[in-house]
């Protein structure tokens, strides 16, 4: 139906444009991981492994990665947790509200990252809302000070920010189970618990898998939060790599780190892919 | 009766737990909302409890802040050309998957999703790297480059589902009757595609306005209004960043209620962005 010119048109542009500011970049990140900085600071085209070897050599790359991956995956468990009953509520239970409550789901999303992640510094420093509030009611008689700058302070900004993004697809998923397989289940002598675990939960999993990974991903490559909120002890892998693009000035060793975390990412969004078609039924 | 409009078997006891998780999920995610625009008000500063000595001076600060100001029409800026470059690829890119076979067609959809879940930090050096070769001097232009790029993604994943909804023999009726391919895509393509068109400048707009992750690393000299928000809050907080929020909170909740009356009004339709994160089965 569609002519080979308007084929042409419609990808000719999209592909190019595509090509140039993405797949091009990914490529120069690449290269860059094998070239290396001089002493006159200035970046040499020479290839070599040195900034990968460097990355298996040294702890600190190892252990801010591991720390990261630990904080990302906290960061999913609690927001599966926190919404994965909250999508079932909406999904079976809310009724006439259903609408509404929906939309309360979306709207937080609209709400600026930053913003959100300075709202937490507000509530967790130590002059901070939370810490004022208990000693006006008299629970402690000093601030707590490992509320803010600390890994618990991303972990709980982090899953603030994600738990939307896994109710979201969660109910998605809910609402494509056909209502009328939960009636067989319970006509056919299953209880209540048997009927989640045996036909609901089962049928949610695509978009329990699709949560997580957004999630996961999105949280191992936050810079933001852990400078503003993690101190020392909250640093993540993403920090490294702004300082090695920053004052540090290793730009090539920066660019193995994020090669690292790119393939990282492409594996995880790969082997998502595959569990939510194994998972997905129809 | 109620358990039946929901659609769930009454034999399920409504649990009181899931509405107990459900109301503490809720005060969870807009606990920080509420206190935000609460302590814009705080005459006392960010903390403290109990707020007091409630004011509007934050916001008469606010308005007399030349550099929030100046940050702000940067980024309305950079929102609006960014929507037009991601609008104007996004919509090809979306009618090439839905109607074109080429080779690399697979990786070419992969592509163009990639930076809706990857970090920004990685979309953001990567593009650095591209400028850095060129010699492209970094402005507001490399962050709407930046910007137009990543939320192709936006686009093409809202208006390739609207695609699939699209009636084909209305095109093909079209082209029988003799009107040629350009005519088509203005008279009868386009129009039907209204709604997700809007839904996605909307996203994409709301979206560009509070990114930072990809402009952290392609700033200039000028400044972003997140950018602006971050600088401050590097070297000290004052309830006037509270106050500044506030405002934005408040045109993006404008944004939602325009959004939900378009979407009401001619009835269907997907919620906004929520194509963008449903699971790929």
């Amino acid at each position: 139906m569609f002519s080979r010119a308007y084929k042409t048109v419609v990808t000719v542009p999209p592909l190019a444009w595509v090509t140039v500011f993405l797949l091009v970049p990914y490529l120069l990140m690449f290269c860059y991981s094998f070239w290396s900085v001089s002493s006159a600071q200035t970046i040499v085209h020479s290839w070599n492994l040195d900034n990968y070897q460097e990355l298996l050599h040294k702890p600190l790359y190892w252990e801010t990665l591991l720390r990261s991956m630990w904080i990302a995956a906290r960061v999913t468990l609690f927001s599966l947790l926190l919404g994965y009953p909250l999508a079932y509520f909406l999904s079976f239970y809310a009724g006439k509200r259903k609408d509404l409550l929906y939309q309360m789901v979306i709207i937080p999303l609209w709400v600026s990252y930053l913003v959100r992640a300075y709202a937490w510094k507000t509530i967790l420093g130590s002059d901070g809302v939370l810490n004022t509030l208990l000693q006006y009611v008299h629970v402690t008689r000093h601030p707590l000070d490992f509320l803010l700058y600390s890994p618990f302070a991303v972990v709980l900004t982090l899953t603030h920010i994600y738990t939307p993004f896994t109710i979201l697809p969660i109910y998605a998923a809910l609402e494509h189970i056909p209502r009328n397989l939960v009636e067989a289940s319970h006509d056919l002598g299953a209880t209540p618990a048997q009927t989640f675990w045996k036909v609901i939960f089962p049928l949610s999993i695509p978009g329990v898998v699709a949560g997580a990974t957004f999630a996961f991903v999105l949280s191992l490559g936050d810079f933001l939060a852990p400078l503003l909120l993690g101190g020392p002890s909250g640093i993540m892998i993403s920090n490294i790599v702004v300082s090695l693009f920053g004052a540090a000035y290793n730009w090539p060793l920066g660019a193995a780190i994020s090669l690292g975390m790119l393939v990282i990412v492409v594996s995880l969004l790969f082997l998502s892919e595959r569990l939510e078609k194994k998972w997905s039924f129809s | 009766m109620e358990l039946f409009v929901s659609g769930a078997p009454t034999s399920i006891p409504r649990s009181r737990w899931l509405l107990v998780h459900a109301t503490a999920v809720f005060a969870f995610l807009y606990l920080p909302i509420v206190i935000l625009i609460l302590y814009s008000f705080n005459g006392q500063g960010v903390g403290g409890f109990p707020p007091h000595h409630l004011t509007f001076d934050w916001y008469r600060m606010l308005f007399a802040d030349g550099p929030i100001w100046d940050s702000v029409l940067n980024s309305l800026q950079v929102a609006f050309a960014a929507m037009a470059i991601s609008l104007a690829f996004g919509i090809l890119a979306a009618l090439a998957l839905d109607r074109a076979q080429f080779p690399g067609k697979a990786l070419f959809r992969r592509l163009v999703l990639l930076p809706l879940i990857l970090p920004g930090i990685i979309t953001g050096l990567s593009l650095l790297m591209l400028f850095n070769l060129t010699g492209t001097k970094l402005s507001l232009m490399t962050i709407v480059l930046g910007h137009g790029t990543a939320l192709i993604s936006v686009a093409t994943t809202e208006i390739f589902a609207g695609l699939q909804k699209l009636d084909r023999a209305q095109e093909e009726a079209s082209l029988d009757l003799g009107a040629n391919y350009w005519q088509t895509f203005w008279r009868v393509t386009m129009p039907n595609l209204k709604l997700p068109i809007i839904g996605a400048a909307l996203l994409i707009f709301t979206l560009s306005m509070d990114e930072i992750a990809v402009s952290f690393f392609l700033i200039g000299r000028d400044n972003t209004l997140p950018l602006e928000i971050w600088g401050r809050l590097r070297r000290g907080i004052t309830p006037e960043i509270n106050a500044v929020s506030t405002v934005i909170f408040m045109f993006s909740l404008l944004t939602i209620v325009i959004w939900y009356r378009l979407r009401v009004r001619s009835k269907g339709g997907a919620e906004v962005g929520a194509e963008l994160i449903e699971p790929t089965s």
